[in-house]
């Protein structure tokens, strides 16, 4: 395969160098002239220097027969360019883009680049679970602005004890399944009664959220003080 | 978005026609350096590229959207967001580099090129000289 990776940082060099290994024709694109010299240096010949965001530099860089296209430079707003300017001028089959913001995974998508990697959400997805007071983790982003988030019910929330059909849930939100406290899996029916420590499975509207994660953990009025 | 030269003679001109202006900036210095003290419209510190700054600028009511950094990334990018995911209905974009501009046109932005416009403008005077 063809791979041409616009950014020459850390996740650049590693990535080309995994790539080259397992003999993949591999090029750099770099705008920084010292970095270009260090991976030549490393690497050897698959370096070339230039704003990977510019039409002239893609199609030098061979961009018309690239099977593959990576933006992993460190700026979220030069990974999208990069990346439509090689899906619309070169049509690239697949472009990858790094993000740093994890909410740029929906902008991406919906200016259409599909694939985006967040080592924030990964990083966050490790460590959401033990993060008390962080009790609503999204699993994943799916289309038109849905995801499918998990949520722990802590003990005092107001909805412990009652069954699914009875919590109050926000616009375009549903239940879809929970996880309970000794870690057996049961799809949610409206007759599905919530305990205290279940993990719910939900999707819901990204903009939703806040109001779900206030529908599922927000503590009893008779006992909130 | 971008409070530049550009940026601020724009919204001082349509801060003082009576319109709600909200300015936003990366560096605050650049309201103090740009915007005189008449100007009555909203000054944010953030990055435009931020869906949760445009948010908070409140940029779904907004009638227009104006991206003027010095980035043609950060412009092209914020102006989608202003006009694919909030909705904006007028945006207007500024990309330097002519080549990006003539496809993010093709891919339906209103985007300027300072750099094709100035270059003519520069040309048409030389004529006249």
């Amino acid at each position: 395969m063809y791979i041409v990776i616009v950014g020459g940082g850390k996740v650049g060099f590693y990535l080309a160098k995994e790539l080259v290994e397992a003999n993949h024709e591999v090029l750099i694109i770099e705008r920084n002239a010292a970095k270009c010299a260090e991976i030549q240096e490393e690497l050897g010949e698959i370096v070339m220097r230039g704003d990977g965001c510019e039409a002239a530099i893609q199609e030098q860089a061979g961009c018309g027969r690239a099977d593959l296209f990576l933006a992993v430079t460190g700026e979220d707003e030069d990974n999208l360019v990069a990346s439509q300017v090689a899906k619309h001028v070169f049509n690239i089959p697949r472009a990858v883009a790094r993000i740093n913001n994890p909410k740029n995974e929906m902008i991406f998508r919906k200016l259409g680049i599909d694939s985006t990697v967040s080592a924030t959400s990964a990083i966050m997805s490790h460590i959401e679970q033990e993060l008390p007071s962080h009790p609503l983790i999204s699993l994943m982003t799916l289309r038109h602005g849905f995801e499918i988030v998990e949520i722990k019910v802590p003990p005092n929330s107001a909805i412990v004890g009652r069954s699914v059909r009875d919590v109050l849930l926000p616009h375009q939100s549903l239940i879809w399944g929970i996880v309970d406290a000794e870690g057996s899996p049961k799809a949610a029916t409206p007759d599905t009664v919530v305990h205290a420590d279940d993990e719910i499975v939900a999707v819901t509207l990204q903009e939703s959220e806040e109001a779900l994660r206030a529908a599922l953990i927000a503590p009893s009025a008779e006992r909130s003080f | 978005m971008g409070c530049g030269r550009v940026g601020s003679e724009l919204a001082t001109a349509f801060d003082a026609e009576g319109h709600e202006v909200t300015v936003i900036d990366i560096n605050a210095y650049q309201f103090a350096r740009f915007l005189p003290a008449s100007f009555a419209g909203q000054k944010i510190v953030g990055n435009g590229i931020d869906q949760d700054v445009l948010r908070r600028v409140g940029v779904e009511k907004a009638d227009a959207f104006i991206a003027v950094t010095a980035g043609d990334n950060r412009n092209t990018m914020a102006s989608q967001i202003a006009k694919h995911i909030f909705g904006v209905p007028r945006v207007v974009c500024r990309i330097y580099d002519p080549i990006r501009e003539k496809m993010y046109a093709n891919l339906g932005l209103r985007t300027i090129s300072p750099t094709t416009v100035g270059a003519r403008l520069v040309r048409e005077a030389l004529e006249k000289e």
